[in-house]
């Protein structure tokens, strides 16, 4: 690809992100900051291509120690998100809220 | 006479001597491997798009958990993707790779409690950093697998057969290797910040800032340094780029940290949504070098939402970013802590006064601070909303955007406490009911109830918008003592009004005793 293409994609995709961002609710901005993290880290499609070429050795084992790194913030980074997401309850839909009052 | 043989051969024959072995014709291909098909570049922007909507996702939380699972597919697609177009030798090791980090960071994200979850996002933020700086690196060493090699040719007249021939040889192209050491440096100050950010929030480190002399002077030199040396590295022949982008990195190491610890810890919400941008402009940049829309968008993204966080954060506490950047905030609060002199009076309260006056009460509004969550006091506090609620009492919770240590850290732990989200409101949304509120309840929180804030110019927390708790009919204050100073480090007027009373404990000893005496 061109490089005016790339920084087209780029530019355009930071516009898409500042609205994207302004429109989500503040009570999920701890959500959003481990989400944007998980997905900063598909980095790991470097380190794999790094790790994939085996014909440079001290280039395939930093792509091995990356994707290391950035798996432990994919995996980490969408479970703790979807923990946070799941605690998020809207008022009388708990099961006990009818009943017992 | 027979014809000289053709140029290109010649020059590929020389070529193969200047770089000691045979070019293999088949590279180029090999390095355009990604791009041949259209489905590949396909399937990255699909996992772009996933990206975006992951974070759309998060406009509401009835929509966010599909939100997250965008994002989990997007990931998927996004690795697949680059696993099955690329060289299948490595992939046992590939996915022993995976399958540690996975490992760990699942453990991780079960057992953290939410309570820190600002020092783990700082711990993954600098994860980012440094696989940027990794990526960066192995693309260093192996160009040809990234796709960044240009043939250069250099002409010269042969001096036997006297023609005009071209020298050729292969080099990183220039614009990659600014991406490239731009990337590394991101990358490298996205670790070391974080690093340090974590250290302050996991107290691990004094949050007090650590000021040196000099300090802007040396990390203005170092920045610029930093690009000097990605211009030179640009710019410089083959053999001369190693000592380059090896001073670029450990440069780039130095002043993360060196930017991180003069920011006290009342700025660390600031922090770390900053170093979230930076992991995201990393990502980007090593978009840039791989020409990969899905790294690039994300980035984008990324950057953008660090950016945004940011500014909501600094807005919050009525500071300029260049400020909060600049660091120092906090040092001085002793001198503004003391400035309150002898002891004035106040009112203390109990338990038992507070949960009477609190079932008496029409309208009660919680606002619950940094204090609530190191106390683990949200838990009670739902206790004694609950309570409250079944005689009648209208609940609600107000939430400072800096309240705690990170964006939104107060609606995760009252989350978690099983609170319901339509009962949290935001400061612009609830701050005009004080006045028709019979009980303002401080928990935990002090600065951003400080009406310093509105009235004293010479306060360091001056325009920072509060809550109107002055406005409330009563208030009562949780606080470990009367000794301690606002996390700015500020004397509060609230403390000394008459309707105020001031429960003196810590915070979820005194919420456990108000439940008693309500039940």
């Amino acid at each position: 690809m061109s490089f005016i293409a790339i920084l087209s994609i780029f530019v355009l995709a930071c516009f898409v992100g500042y609205y994207v961002v302004w429109s989500v609710t503040p009570a999920l901005h701890t959500p959003l900051m481990a989400v944007t993290n998980a997905i900063s880290s598909v980095i790991i499609v470097g380190g794999l291509i790094a790790a994939a070429a085996a014909e440079v050795p001290g280039a395939k084992w930093l792509g091995l120690l990356a994707i290391v790194l950035a798996s432990v913030n994919i995996f980490g980074g969408f479970a703790v998100t979807a923990r946070m997401l799941a605690m998020y309850r809207k008022k009388d839909r708990a099961p006990d809220a009818g009943g017992r009052s | 006479m027979s014809p000289a043989p053709p140029v290109p051969l010649q020059a590929f024959m020389v070529a193969a001597v200047w770089n000691g072995t045979v070019p293999d014709p088949a590279l180029p291909l090999h390095a355009a491997g990604d791009a041949s098909s259209p489905w590949v570049g396909l399937a990255y922007l699909v996992a772009g798009a996933l990206f975006i909507l992951a974070l759309r996702g998060l406009s509401h939380p009835s929509t966010s958990v599909r939100g997250n699972r965008f994002g989990m597919a997007g990931m998927l697609i996004a690795v697949v993707t680059t696993v099955v177009t690329h060289d299948l030798a490595s992939l046992p090791e590939i996915l022993a790779a995976i399958g540690i980090g996975g490992a760990i960071g699942w453990i991780i994200a079960r057992r953290i409690a939410m309570t820190d979850m600002p020092q783990l996002v700082a711990a993954f933020h600098s994860l980012v950093g440094m696989a940027a700086v990794l990526v960066g690196w192995a693309a260093y060493l192996n160009p040809a697998a990234f796709g960044i090699l240009r043939s250069v040719g250099d002409a010269f007249t042969h001096p036997v057969i006297g023609a005009e021939l071209t020298l050729w040889r292969e080099e990183i192209n220039p614009v990659s290797r600014i991406e490239l050491g731009l990337g590394v440096a991101i990358g490298a100050i996205t670790f070391s910040g974080s690093v340090i950010a974590f250290l302050k929030l996991a107290g691990r480190m004094s949050g007090a800032p650590i000021l040196l002399p000099g300090r802007h002077v040396i990390n203005l030199g170092t920045l610029a340094a930093i690009l000097v040396l990605v211009a030179l590295f640009a710019a410089a022949q083959p053999g001369a780029t190693l000592p380059l982008i090896i001073a670029i990195t450990v440069l780039a190491f130095l002043i993360g940290f060196l930017l991180i610890i003069p920011i006290g810890g009342a700025d660390m919400p600031v922090v770390v949504s900053m170093l979230n941008s930076y992991s995201g402009w990393a990502a980007a940049a090593m978009g840039f070098t791989l020409g990969n829309t899905a790294m690039i968008i994300t980035g984008a993204l990324v950057g953008a939402s660090g950016a945004i966080l940011s500014y909501i954060m600094c807005r919050a506490m009525n500071r300029r970013f260049l400020s909060v950047i600049a660091g120092g905030f906090g040092a001085d609060a002793a001198v503004a802590g003391s400035s309150g002199g002898e002891a004035r009076p106040f009112r203390q309260g109990s338990a038992e006064d507070a949960a009477y006056m609190l079932e008496q009460a029409e309208r009660v509004i919680i606002i619950p601070g940094y204090g609530m969550a190191v106390a683990q006091a949200q838990h009670a506090l739902r206790e004694m909303a609950d309570l409250l609620k079944k005689k009648g009492v209208d609940v609600r919770y107000a939430i400072h955007p800096v309240a705690g240590r990170m964006p939104g850290h107060m609606n995760v732990l009252l989350a978690e406490a099983n609170v319901p989200y339509d009962e949290v409101f935001e400061l612009e949304d609830i701050n005009s009911e004080f006045a028709q509120t019979n009980i303002a309840f401080v928990i935990g929180a002090n600065d951003v109830v400080n009406p310093a804030a509105k009235t004293d110019k010479s306060s360091p927390i001056y325009g920072m918008p509060v809550f109107d708790v002055d406005k409330a009919e009563q208030v009562f204050f949780i606080k470990r003592s009367m000794s301690g100073a606002g996390y700015a480090g500020v004397d509060n007027e609230v403390f000394y009004m008459p309707q105020t009373t001031m429960l003196l404990a810590d915070a979820k000893k005194m919420v456990d005793d108000i439940v008693k005496a309500l039940s």
